[in-house]
């Protein structure tokens, strides 16, 4: 009996999450007396396999001959690593990968899959009781699992690992198993120096109020300063402004960053369901009745274009002092 | 080509949502319901501009009651040939996909599209669980489709770049934002929806893997702290003392 945890490694490199998935699986994993199992893929080096120890994984199977995210091969190949170690617990990532794979895992072994939650299961006896969200965040739900095995795919930024300095034991797995019939041809990178939106722990946010996508020098300089992501509201992506894959709310991205800063944004019910996971939120408007503020921690009534430049040099004057 | 289209209905977006039945289930009194806008704005339009294109037709198909008709029509009046309503009331995903993986076997549709996720359950599993029960190649949150005889090439947006994907048809594809752009339908869509087909299929008995036991809403914030436009080291000092996030 094991948990195992899949872990993304899109072209070459172990994806983030991998640290928060590992992290939550170990929790469960204690809660049953039992280990988690890493199953990943392609040419990563042993010591970033063996650190995710520090997370809580004691043994690490890596397919080196897979490379790319086909979801029939990785499908197989999750399904594979679970007979081997009877995992009764795997867990994934909420993303795109995690959105391909544990369905079609789910389907597979008539195992139930709790898609997006953000907290650890309860466990009543056989049942596992997860918590999601649902509407758009603008609501929980409690959802039982039945079957023996337990599919949890874990929303980002929804746990806080904590390291230890633990190694887990690498293993070869390379099992026989169809390759899938996708063909995968290239990646075109974003031009993001920075972090992407999903995963970033701060977000720096702007809409209809910045009135031109020229002006979006001052938001770009605050999450500079702030090592942040940048988002934006649904109209200004679909003018163009700015790019869609920036676009938060109920049609756009959901996230759930420690802290979100919007500017110039009304703070519209279907912009809401996209950000009110986020920890802390600060809102500058010019308007004192704009929505967003009854959904903030901490208002300023204030122009955009003064307040946003003024906010970055107070960030640059904090750092320097600490 | 012969496509297919999974639609769900939800909420209106701006839908008050709360609970009746010791907060078990969602309370529909009152709440407007839509087509799910990834299933229509982006599934089921680009469906469309592919037919267009290449000619064949556009089924929909949705696992629900007699309540989902009216979105049924709505549907149709975009463009949709005809209409399956599967009747049943989709009690959880694996339920939901597999109900429309038995409509769909045999039925050699060359691409079966879905929404993204729905933005009430926001699971974004049917399509996946679909494409393993009928053993088809899937692709998830994908914002481009072409189609080029029996080749299809997809992109879709990963964190760190967008990726490039080729099949062969059959597949199923997920659809999200950049897929096609929303049509409102017209007064002739409108009129040409009555009288379109739509067939209702007995639904298969079978169990829920999951089940929702409990909603609940999250609690809801204080006032908000207003600080002075002028004072942004104190918003600062806040963030840092008080909210611990920077
Ligand atoms: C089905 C559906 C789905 C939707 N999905 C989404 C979604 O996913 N995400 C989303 O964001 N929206 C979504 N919307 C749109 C949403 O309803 C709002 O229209 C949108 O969020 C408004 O964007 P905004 O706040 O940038 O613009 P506006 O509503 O125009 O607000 C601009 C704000 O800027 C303020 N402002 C103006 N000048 C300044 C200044 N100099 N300094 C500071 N503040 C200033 C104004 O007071 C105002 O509050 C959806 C709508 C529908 C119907
Ligand atoms: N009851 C349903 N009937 C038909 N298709 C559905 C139904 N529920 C969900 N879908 C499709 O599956 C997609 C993903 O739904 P979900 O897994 O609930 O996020 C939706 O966008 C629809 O295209």
């Amino acid at each position: 009996m094991s948990v195992l945890v899949f872990a993304d490694a899109p072209h070459g490199k172990l994806a983030k999450s991998a640290s928060e998935t590992v992290y939550y699986g170990k929790k469960i994993a204690d809660k049953l007396s039992s280990t988690v199992t890493v199953v990943t893929y392609g040419n990563i080096d042993q010591a970033t396999l063996a650190a995710l120890g520090n997370y809580g994984a004691s043994k690490v199977l890596v397919n080196p001959e897979v490379t790319d995210e086909n979801d029939q091969t990785l499908t197989a190949l999750c399904v594979e690593a679970a007979a081997a170690e009877s995992a009764t617990v795997i867990i994934f990532s909420f993303d795109p990968t995690g959105k391909m794979l544990a369905p079609r895992i789910s389907a597979k072994l008539e195992a139930g899959l709790v898609a997006g939650a953000i907290a650890i299961p309860e466990m009543e006896g056989d049942t596992f009781v997860v918590r999601k969200n649902v509407f758009s965040g603008k609501a929980f739900a409690d959802c039982a699992i039945h079957t023996d095995i337990k599919l949890i795919s874990l929303m980002p930024n929804s746990v806080k690992p904590v390291q230890t300095d633990a190694q887990a034991s690498v293993e070869n797995f390379t099992p026989e198993i169809t390759t899938g019939k996708l063909r995968f041809k290239e990646l075109k990178a974003i031009s993001t120096e920075g972090v992407p939106l999903t995963e970033a722990e701060t977000v720096v946010s702007a809409g209809r109020g910045l009135k031109g996508p020229d002006n979006w020098g001052i938001v770009e300089d605050l999450a500079h300063e702030l090592g942040a992501a940048t988002a934006c509201s649904r109209p200004v992506a679909d003018i163009g402004w700015r790019p869609h894959h920036e676009h938060v709310g109920q049609t756009g991205i959901a996230i759930r960053p420690n802290l979100y800063i919007a500017a110039g944004i009304s703070g519209a019910i279907q912009h809401l369901a996209g950000v009110n996971g986020s920890k802390v939120i600060v809102v500058i408007n010019t308007d004192p009745e704009a929505p967003f503020f009854k959904a903030a921690d901490y208002g300023v009534i204030g122009d955009a274009f003064e307040v946003l430049p003024r906010l970055t040099e107070a960030i640059k004057k904090f750092k320097a002092s600490n | 080509m012969k496509i297919l289209v999974c639609i769900s209905k939800a909420p209106d977006t701006t839908a008050k949502i709360s609970f009746t039945e010791n907060d078990t289930r969602f309370n529909e009194d009152k709440v407007q319901f839509i087509v799910n806008p990834y299933d229509e704005w982006y599934a089921l339009v680009r469906a469309l501009e592919l037919k267009e294109q290449h000619g064949g037709t556009v089924t929909i198909v949705t696992v629900g009651e007699p309540d989902v008709d009216p979105i049924i029509r709505k549907a149709l009046a975009i463009g949709a040939d005809e209409a399956v309503r599967i009747n049943a009331a989709p009690v959880d995903s694996y339920f939901t996909a597999k109900q429309l993986a038995i409509y769909a076997k045999d039925k050699n549709f060359d691409l079966i599209l879905t929404g993204k996720e729905t933005i009430n359950y926001n699971g974004s599993q049917v399509g996946g669980m679909l494409a393993e029960l009928l053993e088809l190649p899937y692709v998830s949150v994908a914002r481009k489709l072409d189609v080029n005889g029996t080749e299809a090439t997809i992109e879709r947006d990963l964190p760190a770049g967008t990726e490039v994907i080729e099949g062969s048809l059959p597949l199923v594809v997920t659809c999200a934002k950049g897929m096609a752009e929303q049509r409102i339908p017209n007064m002739r869509g409108i009129m040409a929806a009555r009288t379109k087909p739509l067939t209702v299929v007995e639904a298969a008995d079978l169990k829920p893997l999951t089940t929702i036991i409990k909603y609940s809403l999250p609690p809801s914030k204080g006032a908000v702290k207003l600080i002075d436009p002028e004072n942004m080291d104190e918003l600062v000092s806040l963030l840092h003392n008080e909210a611990k996030v920077i």
